[in-house]
């Protein structure tokens, strides 16, 4: 009975996808596929609506474009662009990922991109075997469930934490670190790994509540205040990094904040306010997407008239791996899995090449350093090396 | 444990703390005289706080002040202040009568049993909160920067800050006065006979529906101070802000004699002051474990808190 409600929610929230793109699905039949492996589909998988429908519009949209292109080069709808949208929701996802998994049409999907969402829906695209690429799911765990269709495109937490490191080390010169985090599975994590790569410039430690379950941070303020530390790392998200950096400064406290993507979000600025959070550092797995090659950015501008976002650019490499998979013929789930098992393809972003479990391979990692500015937003400083 | 950390920390960690258990004593005081009055616990006085950290912040805005505004000039800053906190006590007021009226009025009518008021109480905080919630979109709202805090004593490594004296002394000009208040004027003495025999002051001719709707009202009014207090100190609000605090001032209530009006004072500063130590001593991450551990042994000791409960038993 619950599985026939998923299903029957899920299939309402794909409904109106569905309906968008029944114009196309006509067109693209069986006898364009004769020439050229065309006829099929890829799918994007991910939040379109909800709360968290900015980052999925960013990856949606990288996606889509780069479907679009080929079609022009092609000269035909030669594949067709399928959306389905998860909420970002671990508790939505599998009712969508059945709907997706029931067109067979479909041969690869980029996503999800969020790691919860990811844990429940890709044992579903496993079971189908449809391969999967996530731009931007980076919980170290999603690898080690033996899933053999899993990608991902960016570097796990594993890489942040030592990126971060070096950063204090290297470009804050700090001599003396304050770390703390949220108790979280990423903050304390993250923050473990920072506080092994420093080693002894770690002068104090503490750990904080989660978000929403602390405010006051006058004892944490004080200890980082006393322990003459010029840097500090927080493994935590955006809305307590916001509270600690307002804290802070009201303190009289001059340091640098440093933490990882879970603070890369406009709301650290909101709740510290821009003055404060100004020369807040953090870490992202990912490029700046200005900084992507060929003529991405313009493309991208033109096609969907605003900027392209964290992660559009990995989407759009994402999807052209596919791409390049099927013109190669490789025309069936398990073809185009196998080949992105051996797979060394160039994109604008990156080189993709997996390795066993899915991860990148090692050369591939990239972090950036992020700087909140005096406007609120997080602007490109530098790439930090990870080792 | 760092004792060396504490130890050295001391001063500064008790500053600090005295301005958050301010706030906790302010907020304690609803909870303090509703119970004292009339035996319940009023679980939506978290939410009468709530919306007064919300009704300050939106009369800022209406002057265009937000989180990133520049701190404006003395005279500017004491009528945005004044502003700030008529709207927050007006709010808070007004939302305190009508929990009562809403909530607590009709049962008592009907004399339902305490578990009946219990269920209202919750389902009122939920209401409000989630409503909130709801219009705020979950989002955090950030707090212009009135006060910028500046150094005005400076004792070894404790810098006792401006905000932090403002906290503290309009809090304890707030408790005073309202000390006064419950045990100088008529209307107090009528709160103190309906809290004492409920029956034989409305035998005497003192109206219970009215001293009732003042208790709810003073409450209100306290929590509204401490609504804009809070915004100023931690500079962020949203739509769960008065849960945490709410069990804390009730922490605080009880710890200084619940019905007692200086044992919320006591009993907030105490929480405030023993909460900071606490994360000094074994680490922020044991702050309320800690502070609470504390509660239960004063209470094995002391079972009515430390002051008592005395509303009802005060001179007349």
């Amino acid at each position: 009975m619950r599985q026939v409600l998923a299903r029957a929610i899920g299939g309402l929230a794909v409904i109106g996808l569905v309906a968008g793109a029944a114009a196309c699905n006509s067109s693209s039949s069986s006898d364009d596929a004769a020439s050229g492996n065309c006829g099929y589909k890829l799918a994007f998988f991910g939040a379109l609506t909800g709360s968290a429908a900015n980052l999925g519009v960013n990856i949606e949209q990288g996606f889509e474009l780069a479907i679009k292109q080929y079609n022009t080069k092609k000269g035909s709808e030669c594949i067709t662009v399928a959306k389905f949208d998860s909420q970002g929701e671990p508790a939505v996802a599998p009712g969508v990922a059945r709907n997706l998994v029931a067109d067979k049409k479909i041969l690869g999907i980029v996503g999800p991109p969020f790691s919860g969402e990811s844990e429940a829906a890709d044992p579903i695209f496993e079971e189908a075997g449809i391969p999967t690429i996530t731009p931007s799911a980076t919980r170290v765990s999603l690898s080690a469930n033996g899933w053999k269709t899993f990608h991902r495109a960016v570097a796990n937490d594993d890489a942040q934490g030592p990126a971060a490191a070096n950063y204090i080390k290297d470009v804050l010169k700090a001599q003396k670190v304050f770390v703390a985090d949220d108790q979280s599975a990423y903050g304390a994590g993250l923050a473990d790994v920072v506080k092994k790569t420093l080693g002894s410039s770690v002068v104090a430690t503490d750990k904080t509540e989660a978000d929403g379950k602390q405010t006051d941070f006058s004892a944490v303020v004080q200890k980082v205040v006393s322990s003459g530390a010029t840097a500090m790392f927080y493994g935590g998200y955006y809305q307590n990094g916001g509270l600690i950096r307002k804290q802070l400064t009201a303190a009289n406290w001059k340091g640098v904040l440093v933490g990882g993507d879970g603070m890369k979000d406009p709301g650290l600025a909101k709740a510290a306010g821009n003055n404060a959070a100004t020369g807040t550092v953090v870490t992202c797995p990912c490029s700046p997407p200005e900084k992507a090659g060929g003529t991405f950015v313009a493309d991208y501008k033109k096609q969907w008239n605003v900027d392209a976002g964290t992660y559009s650019d990995v989407a759009f490499d994402a999807a052209n791996v596919f791409l390049a998979g099927i013109d190669a013929g490789n025309t069936t789930p398990e073809k185009l899995n196998t080949y992105l098992s051996t797979v060394n393809y160039t994109g604008i972003a990156n080189v993709y090449k997996w390795t066993a479990t899915g991860e990148l391979d090692p050369n591939s990692i990239k972090v950036w350093a992020f700087k909140f500015d005096a406007t609120g937003n997080t602007i490109a400083d530098q790439e930090v090396k990870t080792s | 444990m760092n004792f060396s950390g504490l130890i050295q920390d001391f001063g500064p960690l008790t500053i600090t703390g005295l301005a958050q258990g301010a706030i906790i004593a302010l907020f304690a005081l609803g909870y303090t005289l509703v119970y004292g009055v009339l035996r319940l616990i009023n679980f939506a006085h978290s939410e009468v706080f709530l919306l007064g950290s919300y009704a300050c912040l939106i009369v800022w805005g209406l002057f265009g002040l937000d989180q990133n505004s520049a701190t404006p000039n003395m005279v500017a800053v004491l009528g945005y202040l004044l502003l700030g906190l008529l709207a927050a006590v007006v709010i808070s007021g007004v939302t305190a009568l009508g929990v009562e009226l809403v909530a607590y009025r009709p049962l008592r009518r009907r004399n339902a049993p305490p578990l009946a008021f219990l269920i209202t109480a919750i389902g009122a905080s939920l209401f409000i909160s989630e409503t909130v919630g709801v219009v705020t979109k979950r989002n955090i709202t950030g707090v212009p920067p009135l006060i910028r805090p500046t150094d005005v004593v400076v004792i070894g490594n404790m810098h006792v800050t401006n905000l932090q004296i403002l906290i503290i002394v309009l809090a304890l000009v707030a408790m005073f006065v309202l000390d006064r208040f419950i045990n100088r004027s008529r209307l107090g003495r009528g709160i103190r006979a309906v809290a004492q025999n409920p029956d034989s002051a409305a035998l005497m001719g003192v109206n219970k529906s009215r001293v009732i709707a003042l208790v709810f009202l003073i409450g209100g009014l306290m929590a509204g101070i401490a609504a804009v207090m809070y915004d100023l100190k931690i500079g962020v609000t949203r739509f769960d802000a008065g849960f945490l605090l709410g069990i804390e001032a009730f922490t605080a209530a009880v710890l200084g004699g619940i019905g007692n009006l200086r044992g919320a004072l006591l009993g907030g500063l105490l929480l405030g002051v023993l909460q900071n130590y606490a994360a000094g001593l074994f680490g922020t991450q044991w702050l309320h474990a800690a502070s609470f551990v504390l509660l239960v042994l004063i209470l094995l000791v002391r079972p009515t808190g430390l002051l008592g409960e005395s509303l009802g038993r005060a001179r007349a």
